[in-house]
């Protein structure tokens, strides 16, 4: 074979394929990637530390910003963590409502995040324009629910801000008929689609080994044959009363991540029908009457974790009994995510690596934080 | 329109239709705006809905999101502008060609935002460019971006091709490109000289306004203010650090922050 010589490039990071700021560093012999190093920080503007001059109440609205496309997934990791270390029950209603919130961000994000993929494999917005169109209903829900689009800031320590308004759950059953229409109408989309398969079956492989050993988790891990779900590992909130199903892929490749998102919305879309069922019967207001939300827990730390669309989000904080945290670390899964990157991608082509990334599907705010 | 008087209008309802040259450059230019595709944070999540078939942005003929510098005339920046990002972004808009708009999305982008004291946040990328348009919000709705466009069409409008910043006759401020700066061990670097210190207020002023172009007002933004980061700052100690002492040992052998502490 003809010896070439090696080159190296730069992606990024103003690269409409990056998903934000992002620079990976290519090295390329001819069509091939022999090494890829990603750099990462253009993004970074000091969440932990702003969170360690803020009280934890203030702290809210900025776990938004984190993972941008799913504010209401971060609130529920926050809230929890928090109640956990001040000790702070939240009812049964306001739990419903929580999960609620979560599912339909997981519908959105999975929705949003095919849309993305798909556009960088070239087809140029159509899958994005179907995608977004179904994310501006769900984001019509949670702006009567809560007031804005994207930052909602919903979710307070012991419930949420404030009730579901009165045409929420009309609105929201109407929304559910049309689902499966469009579920079914993207998959077929997807896996009838001949350059589709091409351009993403058997490409960026993730064996399942490798994937254990970089703590990668959500979708990517799913994808790789590991049914590691925290909502069935360590059911928090009130995730063991519903019944879903966590899927699995086989091969670790990008059609897997792809299938498990489409599935993942199907799932999501079983539990929020259960909570519709449930919800009339639940005890409780929206929000615990006796909580406070200038909070000074006692002194201690404490690790609360749940699964957000794109993996494990997790809250250490450490408290010395003061209204601040003292340290405030976000264990955030697009991060841990993007370390196998250079792994997944050496040995395919310079045109799959923004295919590769687009199926790990990462927030930059939530990697640089 | 600046330049239409009632003359012209009337003549145009009886299908005869006049134009000054300044005025058929101003309608060409104003509805042919080709936007960057470039996001920064997430400002760039309700630039793309803009974008979409909701807002549906090319009703304004501003649709076609190009991703190189070169075809594009206006640089929407969506999203915080950090140190290490900011030079590619000056770099970004030298590289368009002129004449070139800028509109601020976002607080991040107009001032720092909810993240304007972090220390590694630009606090408002008019330190560095000329913004045509501001628009607050965190983030702004896409009508709100609609607006901006709007507005910087109107003022589109009101350009005189004699007088434009970058044709006119004059000193022609802007025939250099924008400093760019770089970033170095201790912050954002102007040919040598620190503007903006990691840690620290910036060092220099905003932008007037664009009609200016590349003036700025004269005067530093911020005299050097000693400022203090918590984090970083031995003097200042925790409300109740020795309280917390004892809970995790390991954590605070490794800490930053409790190094301060004093065995006592």
């Amino acid at each position: 074979m003809l010896k070439t010589e090696e080159l190296q490039i730069n992606i990024g990071p103003q690269h409409p394929s990056t998903h934000g700021v992002f620079r990976m560093l290519v090295t390329v012999d001819g069509e091939t990637i022999t090494d890829l190093k990603p750099v990462f920080g253009y993004l970074h503007r000091n969440h932990e530390q702003l969170a360690e001059m803020n009280t934890y109440q203030q702290n809210m609205p900025y776990t938004d910003r984190l993972d941008y496309f799913n504010a209401m997934a971060n609130n529920h990791a926050y809230a929890i963590a928090v109640e956990k270390l001040v000790g702070i029950e939240v009812p049964e209603r306001a739990e419903y409502i929580r999960v609620l919130m979560v599912e339909l961000t997981r519908i959105l994000n999975h929705a949003g995040a095919l849309g993305f993929l798909i556009n960088d494999m070239g087809a140029w917005q159509t899958q994005l324009a179907f995608g977004m169109r179904e994310r501006e209903k769900i984001l019509d829900l949670f702006e009567s629910a809560s007031g804005a689009r994207l930052m909602c800031n919903y979710f307070r320590f012991g419930g949420v801000a404030r009730d579901l308004p009165a045409d929420f759950m009309p609105r929201l059953k109407d929304l559910l008929l049309a689902m499966p229409g469009f579920v079914d109408e993207m998959e077929r989309l997807l896996r009838e689609n001949e350059i589709l398969l091409q351009r993403s079956e058997g490409i960026g492989i993730l064996p399942q080994e490798l994937a254990l050993a970089y703590s990668v988790t959500g979708p990517v891990l799913r994808g790789s044959g590991v049914a590691y779900d925290i909502r069935k590992a360590e059911p928090y909130s009130i995730y063991d009363r519903f019944d879903f199903d966590v899927p699995v892929g086989s091969v670790g490749d990008v059609y897997d991540r792809i299938l498990v998102r489409i599935e993942e919305m199907r799932q999501s879309k079983r539990i929020i029908e259960q909570i519709i069922e449930q919800l009339p019967d639940a005890q409780g207001g929206y929000m615990n009457p006796k909580a406070r939300q200038n909070v000074r827990p006692p002194v201690g730390d404490v690790y609360a974790r749940v699964e957000t669309p794109k993996g494990e989000l997790g809250f250490y904080l450490v408290s010395d009994g003061s209204t601040k945290p003292y340290r405030y670390k976000v264990r955030a899964p697009s991060f841990i995510n993007l370390t196998p990157l250079g792994d997944m991608c050496r040995g395919y082509k310079v045109a799959d690596v923004v295919v590769i990334l687009g199926s790990i599907d990462i927030v930059m705010g939530e990697v640089d934080r | 329109m600046a330049d239409v008087n009632n003359l012209q209008q009337d003549l145009e309802q009886q299908g005869i239709f006049l134009s000054t040259v300044n005025r058929f450059y101003n309608w060409g230019r104003r509805s042919s705006i080709w936007p960057m595709s470039f996001g920064l944070a997430c400002c760039a999540i309700e630039m793309m809905a803009f974008g979409l078939s909701r807002y549906d942005v090319a009703r304004f003929g501003a649709e076609l999101f190009r991703a190189s510098p070169r075809q594009s005339d206006l640089m929407i920046v969506a999203g915080t502008v950090t140190k290490k990002m900011l030079p590619q972004v000056v770099r970004l808009y030298n590289q368009m060609a002129e004449p070139r708009y800028v509109i601020s999305m976002g607080a991040c982008a107009t001032s720092g935002g909810p993240f304007r004291d972090g220390y590694n946040v630009v606090r408002g990328v008019d330190l560095f460019l000329p913004v045509d348009v501001y628009i607050p919000g965190c983030p702004p709705r896409p009508e709100a971006l609609m607006h901006a466009l709007i507005t910087l069409q109107e003022q589109i409008d009101g350009q005189k091709l004699g007088h434009l910043r970058w044709y006119g006759k004059g000193e022609k401020p802007q025939m250099h490109d924008f400093p760019v700066p770089t970033f170095g061990a201790m912050g954002l670097e102007v040919d040598g000289k620190l503007v903006d210190p990691v840690g620290g207020l910036p060092l220099l002023s905003p932008y007037t306004s664009p009609e200016n172009g590349e003036h700025k007002s004269g005067q530093l933004e911020h005299p050097q203010i000693a400022r203090r980061f918590p984090i970083m700052d031995p003097a200042i100690e925790l409300e109740s650090a020795l309280k917390a002492r004892g809970m995790s040992p390991e954590i605070a052998a490794n800490d930053l922050k409790r190094g301060e502490v004093s065995d006592a």
